[in-house]
């Protein structure tokens, strides 16, 4: 199953390594890894989303929780939450495709950001299942180019841990 | 007042306790060794980095103090892995400092340049690469923190030439908040009753105890619980010295080659009261058919621990002597004693045995003499493989941290250097290494080092002209073909050798022989290297092949 973990680091040199090493020594798998600064600057944000069972995914938190640069950590997989990943799309865009496109575009709500001679450049934030179906819809016209940010996710309501 | 960096590490030492450190000089760690020369603390110069930190471990767990070890950038900093890795799998804390090539080159291939911080990411508790004098005081504070307290283990402290000698105010900092860190866990107390009540109704516990009641300082605790309940007590390797083996209730050590007693009364009981041990797979042997009948109790200061390689019923997550002194106080000791009548018949039934031939010594007749001459109040180190196991079987220690051997990492070569570190920490101990000729070749150059400062440790050399324990598994499992472990053909002649350094050397090749030169040996006030040459394809038994269950025991 997979598990989106929250986890709050120190925002230093070194601390990516530690945790993604902590991954690829002990086997377990990221499926993707998203990290920012927060409202803290000496604070970052890890969101991570790992595949495992149960047993594997408590082992990684356990784990992860013992390095010194992990501040907090939360399995979040079961609390209501939002997240969001962040899609940039090329599409071959002759004239006579465009309006077809931009029609797509509406319905998913994403934005063109960019127009070339032969193509449109798409931004799309949503979650996994909304960067999927506006993919899948735009492929017949032909996909160039394709970049993503791995999930960023919150938890819903009041501040995590204040309740 | 302003001090240089390399006299700020000295002054953080002097705050920490620290009176011995191991190392060797080089060139980006120069600073720091002009400003020792002219400080009390005592540096012993080993004779290859990798001797400098097995010396810090084999300090620490004789002495219970942090260790230091100390090396140059590059290939100084790369010797000191091996042992950084072995402190690291037993859970040892010993404080590696290296030196850096300055902030300005780093990442530029300088001369004797190496990430050793990148290198040791996966076997260090945390490390530092100090970019900022200003930091450099709460950076030595916390990893004397991180080292010694939770779960122990090696910290890194690398530390860039121009940093070395940049100046800052020095302060030494109250004790530094790290807020990723928690060495200390409550203990909830209903999981405390549940366990007590678990402990109360069990019909066939045993207790399984490892390095952590020795870290945590718990032996005293763990007798307790023995006696007041009746439990027998086995240990791991790590775990030897926290019960005293003489002891009625004690079956010695359990696993791969473990006592028969010991894997009997695991495989067959009805509750496991696990404290502070792993479960390696060199105790489980298989794994899905461990214990099959048993519940859980697991006490660990480390939650990873909990639940990792078997189910527990019970996890008590904290520090191991403070969860005894909880359970004391609660404990209800089993009415039944039918159980303990079965182990205690095991026991007599079955004791660690070998064959005596005439006129060859047997490398466990050896171990049973260093026994007898010292009545274990000596500190004992190994080296790894065959003498290890005779050790850690014959050798039936009595107090914590009198048996210092390599467990998790398996590090031929850890035994002499080790046993140097704990000489220097306890001046007025008999330090006993038990040794194979294979693994004494690994590090013997430290044999300089033992002269050279007069610690006057003993080098008992099991010589059977073997890799042996390798030889050992090539005869039992792989059809006797012998691949690249008979080592006769250039073996150093062992007294030789000892004499080339200024030790004693002493050989003997009849069984009537062992006695005199052991009692020589404790005699001599320096180091000595005794050859015992003594049976070439002598097995370690009882074994329990890999991936066989504990019950699958193969000889003794």
């Amino acid at each position: 199953m997979r598990h989106t973990l929250s986890v709050l680091v120190e925002n230093q040199p070194g601390v990516l390594t530690r945790v993604a090493g902590l991954f690829a020594r002990r086997g377990y798998n990221i499926e993707s890894l998203a990290v920012g600064q927060t409202h803290d600057p000496s604070v970052s944000c890890m969101t991570i989303v790992a595949g495992g069972d149960d047993l594997v995914i408590e082992q990684v938190v356990n784990q992860l929780d013992k390095l010194i640069d992990v501040i907090e950590i939360r399995d979040i997989t079961q609390v209501k939450y939002v997240d969001r990943e962040l899609m940039l799309l090329k599409v071959k865009a002759e004239a006579s495709m465009r309006g077809e496109i931009m029609q797509i575009v509406d319905i998913f709500r994403a934005r063109i950001v960019d127009i070339g001679q032969e193509t449109l450049t798409i931004e799309c934030t949503g979650d996994a299942g909304k960067a999927q179906a506006i993919e899948k819809s735009l492929k017949p016209f032909g996909i160039l180019e394709l970049a993503r940010t791995g999930k960023i996710a919150m938890v819903r309501g009041p501040k995590y841990g204040d309740v | 007042m302003k001090l240089t960096g390399a006299e700020i590490i000295i002054k953080a030492f002097e705050h920490e306790g620290v009176d011995i450190v191991f190392g060797y000089p080089g060139g980006q760690i120069l600073p720091f060794y002009d400003k020792l020369f002219d400080s009390s603390i005592r540096h012993i110069l080993v004779r290859h980095e990798q001797g400098a930190a097995h010396a810090a471990e084999g300090y620490a767990r004789a002495t219970g103090k942090p260790g230091v070890c100390i090396a140059t950038s590059g290939p100084g900093a790369t010797n000191l892995v091996t042992g950084i890795a072995n402190a690291y799998m037993d859970s040892i804390p010993i404080i590696a400092l290296t030196g850096q090539v300055p902030t300005t080159k780093i990442g530029s291939d300088a001369f004797q340049e190496a990430d050793i911080t990148g290198i040791t990411l996966p076997i260090v508790k945390h490390s530092y690469l100090v970019r900022d004098v200003n930091t450099l005081a709460g950076i030595v504070r916390s990893a004397f923190h991180i080292a010694t307290t939770g779960r122990p283990g090696p910290v890194l402290i690398d530390l860039p030439n121009d940093v070395s000698t940049a100046t800052a105010e020095f302060e030494y900092p109250p004790p530094v908040a790290l807020r990723g860190y928690q060495a200390r866990r409550e203990i909830d107390p209903n999981l405390i009753y549940q366990a007590a009540k678990a402990i109360g109704e069990a019909k066939k516990p045993v207790i399984y105890s490892g390095g952590g009641v020795i870290s945590s300082g718990a032996s005293e605790e763990l007798r307790e619980l023995a006696e007041r309940a009746q439990i027998p007590v086995t240990t791991t390797l790590l775990g030897k010295g926290a019960f005293p083996e003489t002891h009625p209730l004690s079956l010695g050590m359990l696993g791969m080659h473990g006592t028969k007693y010991a894997n009997y009364a695991i495989s067959y009981s009805d509750l496991i009261i696990a404290i502070g041990a792993r479960f390696d797979d060199r105790i489980t042997g298989r794994l899905d058919t461990f214990a099959p009948h048993a519940k859980v109790i697991h006490i660990d200061v480390d939650p990873a621990e909990i639940g990792k390689n078997v189910r527990v019923h019970h996890p008590l997550n904290g520090d191991v002597r403070a969860v005894l002194k909880e359970l004391l106080l609660r404990l209800e000791a089993p009415e039944d004693q039918e159980w303990l009548k079965q182990v205690m018949a095991w026991k007599a039934e079955n004791p660690l045995t070998y064959a005596w031939v005439d006129g060859v010594i047997k490398p466990q007749y050896v171990i049973e003499q260093i026994w007898d001459l010292t009545r274990g109040n000596g500190i004992v180190t190994t080296e790894v493989g065959q003498n290890q196991m005779w050790a850690a079987q014959y050798y039936k220690t009595l107090a914590p941290r009198t048996f210092i051997s390599s467990g998790g990492l398996g590090t031929m070569g850890f035994g002499l250097p080790a046993a140097i570190g704990a000489q220097a920490g306890c001046p007025d101990k008999l330090v006993f290494d038990i040794a194979g000729d294979g693994s004494i070749q690994m590090n013997s150059q430290e044999l300089a080092t033992a002269v050279a400062y007069n610690l006057p440790v003993k080098v008992a050399i099991l010589n059977n002209g073997y890799l042996g324990m390798v030889r050992q598994w090539q005869e039992l499992m792989w059809n006797r073909r012998y691949s690249q472990t008979d080592l006769n053909v250039g073996t150093p002649d062992f007294v030789k050798l000892a004499e080339a350094y200024g030790a004693l050397g002493l050989r003997a090749t009849r069984p009537e022989e062992v006695r005199p030169a052991l009692e020589q040996a404790i005699a001599t006030p320096k180091p000595v290297v005794i050859d015992f040459v003594v049976a070439r394809e002598e097995n370690v038994f009882p074994f329990v092949p890999p991936g066989q269950p504990l019950t699958k025991m193969v000889g003794g």
